[in-house]
């Protein structure tokens, strides 16, 4: 892998940021490859879970944030756990992810998953809880390629009464949208 | 004559294992089981969805607040200890709970979130810590049931033990805790690599391809060490490994026809509860092999 690094880059205090943000110091990171070695989605990352933390001690801001891998990344933490160094870096790719939305910079590749997290968002925002049904409706109208994917699993979990065509709103959703509002 | 005072416990079910949900099965045999051998469960009045992944994913606050309310109402409700049988929703309630403790100024702004103060002194417990706090004992006298032979694996995947720092619940790389509780129900453990892998649990819609590799690995892995049956705890791990079964094996041209079921299913066989009242009809791979091995 070749990367242009600019001195500019090499100044950047994105690694500040970062830790301001979220506390967490990626200088602790000694690039052992622990965390690449325990993911179990490294397979299908562009850049390793350790290049990720390398580029945010780099000040490489752009490759970070457009990165595929901080959205394939499934918050199971077996990194965090194994870090010899305790850097938590599930608790990174957290912050990298909304730091990527902030920014418009989330990688196109990837957006079934981007589409999702708001999908399940909206209907929290809109009843208080998830309605699995409506929640999976809006995700498919929004990625169409998908919507053959689960034709038989959805028909077959209605039948066993495990999706309800009635969202489940709860007394406080006005509450619930304040938050939402509240901590955009 | 002194009068032993109930425990009364919280119990946050959360969105995927209520009624008309996808793991209501999950629910429905941890209340029959609490039915039978208690603690008694109370539920949150109103509680709101954790926001789960999709929240910690793309907003910290956002995440931690919806998370809090919860924690509030249940305060102001008295309760010292909440269940969330969920390890999504336990997970996610014990982080948020210990950053807003070490974060003066995100404390106030969720406080300013949702409109409640949060002194955060509730313990939120999975199932698993419930069972082996509260019903070992009266598992052992009140069993009816003993299981013929019935080997199981026992599968814990990510939420539950992870992160161990935050957590402290079980041995991270090598957990105990569920194996103990399938041999109270009669059942023999297996030994078995993947306990704590990640199953790939919300890209099930988004990535599925992930899931079913994962998913894969997982259950090789369980039928290779010689498990009639996987146990969980967690209705992410359950559906990406029962409801996806067919698909993987589709897939990966492997025949498994393995049942998935929940501990506290387990539990509530050895109980006498009933099949049909603990959900176990509500599985897409059949467990009548399960359910038989209780006859």
């Amino acid at each position: 892998m070749k990367i242009k690094i600019t001195t500019k880059e090499l100044k950047s205090d994105f690694a500040k940021e970062v830790k301001d943000r979220s506390g967490i110091d990626v200088k602790k990171c000694y690039q052992c490859g622990k965390c690449t070695a325990g993911c179990p989605v490294a397979y299908e990352m562009d850049y390793m879970p350790n290049q990720i933390i390398r580029f945010v001690q780099l000040g490489l801001k752009r490759e970070a944030l457009t990165s595929r891998t901080i959205w394939l990344c499934a918050s199971c933490i077996t990194c965090t756990t194994r870090c010899p160094k305790e850097v938590k870096i599930a608790e990174l790719m957290d912050v990298l992810r909304e730091m990527s939305l902030e920014e418009g910079l989330a990688n196109p590749l990837e957006k079934n998953i981007t589409t999702f997290h708001q999908a399940f968002l909206n209907s929290v925002k809109k009843h208080g809880r998830i309605s699995e049904l409506w929640m999976l409706n809006e995700y498919k109208m929004k990625r169409p390629k998908t919507a053959l994917q689960d034709l038989i699993i959805g028909p077959q979990m209605l039948s066993k009464g495990k999706l309800s065509f009635l969202p489940h709103d709860i007394k406080g959703k006005d509450a619930v949208k304040r938050i939402f509002e509240k901590c955009k | 004559m002194q009068i032993k005072e109930k425990t009364r416990i919280g119990y946050y079910p959360g969105c995927a294992i209520t009624m008309g949900s996808s793991s209501e099965e999950y629910g429905t045999s941890v209340l029959r089981v609490a039915e039978a051998i208690g603690p008694e469960l109370e539920e949150i009045h109103d509680w709101n969805c954790c926001g789960a992944s999709s929240a910690h994913a793309t907003n910290h606050k956002l995440s931690t607040a919806l998370s809090i309310r919860n924690i509030s109402l249940a305060e102001q409700s008295g309760f010292k200890e909440i269940l969330a049988p969920c390890p999504m929703c336990s997970q996610r309630l014990i982080i948020s709970q210990k950053d807003v403790a070490d974060d003066e100024e995100l404390k106030k702004d969720v406080e300013d979130a949702i409109e409640m103060p949060c002194n955060g002194d509730v313990k939120i417990l999975n199932y698993l810590e419930l069972i082996k706090n509260y019903c070992m004992d009266e598992i052992a006298e009140k069993r009816k049931k003993t299981p013929k032979d019935l080997k199981i694996a026992s599968y814990y995947g990510c939420l539950l033990l992870r992160p161990p720092k935050v957590l402290q619940f079980d041995d991270p790389e090598n957990p105990t805790s569920m194996e103990e509780i399938v041999e109270a129900t009669g059942a023999i453990s297996v030994d078995w690599e993947l306990k704590t892998n990640c199953c790939g649990g919300g890209f099930t819609l988004s990535r599925t391809d992930i899931v079913l590799k994962l998913t894969n690995d997982i259950l090789e892995c369980a039928v290779d060490a010689g498990a009639d049956a996987i146990a969980v705890a967690c209705p992410m791990c359950h559906a990406n490994l029962d409801m996806r079964q067919k698909k993987i094996e589709k897939e990966y041209n492997r025949k498994f026809n393995i049942p998935i079921v929940y501990i506290s299913e387990l539990i509530g066989l050895a109980l006498d509860l009933g099949p049909i009242s603990l959900g176990l009809n509500k599985h897409f791979i059949d467990t009548e092999s399960v359910v038989n091995a209780f006859a």
